[in-house]
């Protein structure tokens, strides 16, 4: 009997589909060998019938013949394509709030805090493909509260867990209708236009400087430093650089402003987000250095974004200006590698192009560009599989590994992937989708 | 895709070389033309009959005057050569509000949703605007007619299939009206509507009271209109616009357009519709494919979709959203898709393409997903004699494309709506054009 029994274990997982009870610990990091592949590396070009080892969670060599390092799991991938795991600039789910609305500049506020890792959602991006997002707060207030860069290490109740550790803090800013529907037209409050919104950048962007002046002055004085402000103290670090500005926006003339209130603070680094308009001033975008996170198709959903075109990431990305393709969304995060594509009918990106949108170009837009968004030697193995090229309407991802770690497959996994099901629930809830859904005015009005 | 890679450059390229040259820039005035045309040298998929490797269709006034491998074309033709590309019926979206929204926060341009409850007697038709800056953009898709609905309340009015073509709402209209029904909802809307279950459920049973109450009093009026017709007196009943309007209904010359998603729902809106003398079309249908068995049996056509769309519960798996129009043929249902867009209904095509990817296992092919956006809506419209496949003597309404339409990399590259050539031209197009390289650029 004895003997029998590792074979009867193998069949029982065969037979057993895995839930998410089944999924390794977050802090896991995987050996593997990925044999036979189509790698496309998205820098150094598509590998034919190649493997990739991986040690501990990182790539170690991409070749040909490998030998699989001691212990590791082999998947054999001859007639898949692996491309670097998708990485998402601008999602909200993974949170229990989204808004802190209560006032036009919240620097002070962290979505790490509000971190939920049991959302299925998680489960349905990883399964489309997803390895990293930037989780971020909303669009209700000119200064938002700080994001977070999460790796989708799915199965665990820990929200420290799923943080991308040493990945660069950011910020959160907003443009445009939102900010001034919110405070303008709901509280009655600055802002309510535009002029009304440039102000409240200089403005707070000016006391920090001289929060942080003041800060210097006494420790060199030996003085008494002005009270403690987690709001300053955050508004100060995005002038020294410290914190990376992600900015929701729309208008070409409201991108244009902001540049040149942050020219004004020496700040040199922003992502535009959503920035439908960005194609109208690419040329000013490449010459600034600033970059775009956009959505493939969105628009005519409110009028800012009603004189906007799907080729919104050709015409940047011919212009040199660095793009990416986000979600905002729980549905649309499941697909991201289509909407890339959609950047081959709306303007003639390359393969390799058009999945920079959504591998490479977000990670240096979140400052990670050194751990994932490519398929290199010593990067970190987030990787994704699919039964075809990824670009095509009829490929189907099959695999997603993070840090080595399988946490998506398709053929095992089991029906039910929740991590946290109700035991007091007797009926579950039918929740029929509706377009809108984890978008950034979530919370924004329920005052 | 390394061919049409090249291609697709050298395209861009002759584009660029155009507009350097002012004197032969292209005129941006959108004019549609009607004329006999000759597509020679293409590559056919009828729908209907078939695909022909290598043939030509010939368009005159409006119509399809011939398909074949032996057609000569005619002299008087225009002649296009459609070598490398492949025709299509014109796509028909099952389910839309296209044209009776312009912009989706600003009330002003919404005329979906009439205040009341019951309002059946208001006509999508009137709303639909013709000018509206959506249809040239999802024609060039290849999207050529959409079921456009009002939405909100029980009964919100009735809706009407239109063409991606014409100056009035009248020269769009295809003939086709469906009164549409909110079938009584139990479940949410959304993840973030905070009902109580006590709410939900009391809601639910007032609902289904007035849908009963409206019923009755709709055959009420109806036995009363015969009844004064049959006896030769000019004398109809006191007028009451909800239930003149019910009346194409209950006389099988109107669909009912029943929106129902829950599976629970489901077979309560089937146990209602038992019995019930109407040509009922089923629509949404999420959670379809958990009842599919009662759904074959009771063997009414379903409009599904978006495709790309999320599992209803937390507990189903990532992908039933994707399967759902799958396992509904494969119960042996007539299954179209729509896309419940306004202004991405040029999605049609992708969502098409994601029913085969997760579909194609249980026999939902290719083939299956054209006539879902073809044939099959055009039959439960009941415009088959017009719309939906390449056939002789149905409407000239085709598109010819450089590859599968469903595939994100395919140029939609010739487009016919009834006979009038259609510029492949939109505000999102002259966009990309305007602002590729605009000039002046960064200096003055």
């Amino acid at each position: 009997m004895r003997r029998f029994f590792p074979l009867l274990l193998l069949l029982t997982a065969a037979v057993h589909a895995q839930t998410a009870a089944d999924l390794p610990p977050a802090d896991a990091r995987g050996d593997l060998l990925i044999r036979g592949a189509t790698v496309l590396t998205i820098t150094g070009g598509t590998l034919e019938n190649t493997d990739i080892a991986v040690r501990e969670g990182q790539i170690v060599e991409i070749g040909q013949g490998l030998s699989a390092p001691r212990g590791a799991q082999v998947i054999e991938a001859a007639g898949l394509h692996v491309m670097p795991g998708i990485i998402d600039a601008h999602s909200h789910i993974a949170l229990s709030n989204v808004n802190e609305a209560s006032n036009p500049v919240v620097a002070e506020v962290q979505m790490g805090d509000v971190t939920d890792p049991t959302q299925i959602g998680i489960y349905r991006a990883l399964a489309g493909g997803v390895t990293t997002i930037h989780t971020m707060h909303g669009s209700a207030n000119p200064i938002g509260g700080e994001n977070e860069t999460l790796k989708l290490r799915y199965g665990t109740f820990d929200p420290e867990d799923l943080h991308f550790e040493g990945a660069p803090r950011t910020i959160k800013f907003a443009l445009g209708e939102n900010p001034t529907r919110v405070h303008g037209r709901g509280r009655g409050i600055r802002p309510s236009t535009r002029m009304g919104v440039e102000q409240v950048f200089r403005e707070s962007l000016t006391d920090a400087q001289r929060y942080r002046a003041a800060q210097r002055g006494a420790a060199e004085q030996g003085t008494t430093p002005p009270p403690y402000s987690r709001r300053m103290e955050t508004l100060a670090d995005i002038i020294e650089g410290e914190v990376l500005v992600h900015c929701h926006s729309y208008r070409a003339d409201e991108i244009l402003m902001l540049m040149d209130v942050l020219s004004d603070f020496g700040v040199d680094r922003i992502t535009f987000q959503h920035a439908n308009e960005a194609f109208k001033i690419a040329p000013e975008l490449a010459a600034w250095g600033a970059s775009a996170s956009i959505f493939s198709d969105w628009w005519a959903y409110k009028f800012e974004v009603y004189y906007s075109t799907a080729f919104n990431a050709a015409i940047l990305t011919r212009n040199g200006v660095r793009t990416s393709i986000n979600s905002d969304s729980g549905e649309l995060i499941r697909h991201l590698y289509h909407e890339a594509a959609k950047s081959q009918r709306y303007g003639d990106l390359s393969d390799d192009e058009a999945l920079a949108l959504i591998t490479i170009n977000p990670a240096w837009q979140l400052g990670i560009d050194d751990r994932v968004g490519s398929i290199e030697e010593g990067k970190d193995a987030d990787l994704a599989l699919f039964d075809g090229h990824p670009l095509s309407i009829y490929t189907r991802p099959v695999m997603t590994i993070v840090d080595g770690i399988v946490r998506f497959d398709a053929e095992r996994d089991g029906d039910d992937m929740r991590l946290d099901v109700d035991p007091a629930a007797e009926i579950e809830d039918v929740r029929l989708y509706v377009h809108d859904e984890d978008t950034c005015l979530r919370d924004a009005f329920v005052f | 895709m390394a061919d049409r890679r090249f291609l697709m450059r050298f395209l861009t390229l002759l584009l660029l070389v155009l507009l350097a040259f002012p004197a032969q820039a292209q005129d941006r005035v959108i004019r549609t033309e009607q004329g006999t045309f000759a597509l020679l040298n293409a590559r056919i998929e009828t729908i209907t009959n078939g695909t022909i490797e290598r043939g030509t269709v010939v368009l005159r006034d409006g119509v399809i005057e011939a398909v074949g491998t032996n057609v000569t074309p005619p002299a008087d033709a225009q002649v296009i050569d459609a070598e490398g590309l492949t025709l299509y019926p014109g796509f028909i979206d099952g389910g839309t509000q296209i044209g009776l929204q312009e912009v989706g926060s600003q009330p002003e341009t919404q005329d979906y949703n009439e205040l009341g409850e019951v309002t059946p007697q208001m006509q999508a038709l009137t709303a639909v605007n013709p000018n509206s800056v959506h249809f040239p953009i999802a024609r060039v898709a290849g999207v050529t007619a959409a079921l456009t609905s009002p939405t909100g309340g029980l009964m919100p009015g009735t809706a009407a299939l239109v063409r991606f073509h014409g100056y009035t709402p009248a020269q769009m209209d295809t003939g086709f009206r469906g009164v549409a029904l909110n079938f009584p909802n139990s479940a949410r809307r959304g993840a973030f509507d905070r009902r109580t279950d006590e709410d939900i459920k009391k809601q639910f049973e007032e609902a289904m009271e007035r849908l009963d109450e409206t019923w009755d009093q709709a055959l009420l009026f109806a036995r009363i209109d015969s009844a004064g017709a049959a006896s030769g007196q000019p004398q109809r009943p006191a007028y009451q616009p909800e239930m003149e309007a019910l009346l194409p209904v209950l006389r099988g010359s109107a669909a009912l357009l029943v929106e129902v998603n829950a599976a629970a729902d489901i077979l309560k809106a089937l146990e209602w519709l038992e019995g019930r003398d109407v040509r009922a079309i089923l629509t949404g249908v999420a959670e379809g494919w958990r009842v599919a068995d009662h759904l074959a049996t009771a063997g009414l056509p379903v409009i599904t979709g978006p495709v790309l769309s999320m599992p209803t519960r937390g507990s189903d798996r990532y992908d039933r959203a994707y399967q759902n129009a799958a396992l509904l043929r494969q119960a042996g249902l007539q299954v179209a898709l729509r896309t419940r867009e306004v202004e991405n209904v040029r999605n049609l095509p992708f969502n098409a393409g994601f029913a085969v990817a997760w579909g194609r296992d249980l026999g939902f092919d290719r083939q299956a997903a054209l006539e879902a956006i073809t044939i099959a809506p055009a039959r439960m419209f009941g415009v088959e004699d017009q719309l939906g496949s390449i056939e002789v003597g149905k409407a000239a309404t085709l598109f010819a494309a450089d590859g599968d339409p469903f595939e994100p990399s395919t140029q939609v590259q010739h487009l016919f709506i009834d006979g009038y050539q259609i510029p492949i031209e939109s505000r999102q197009i002259s966009l990309y054009e305007e602002f590729l390289n605009r000039n002046p650029g960064l200096t003055r």
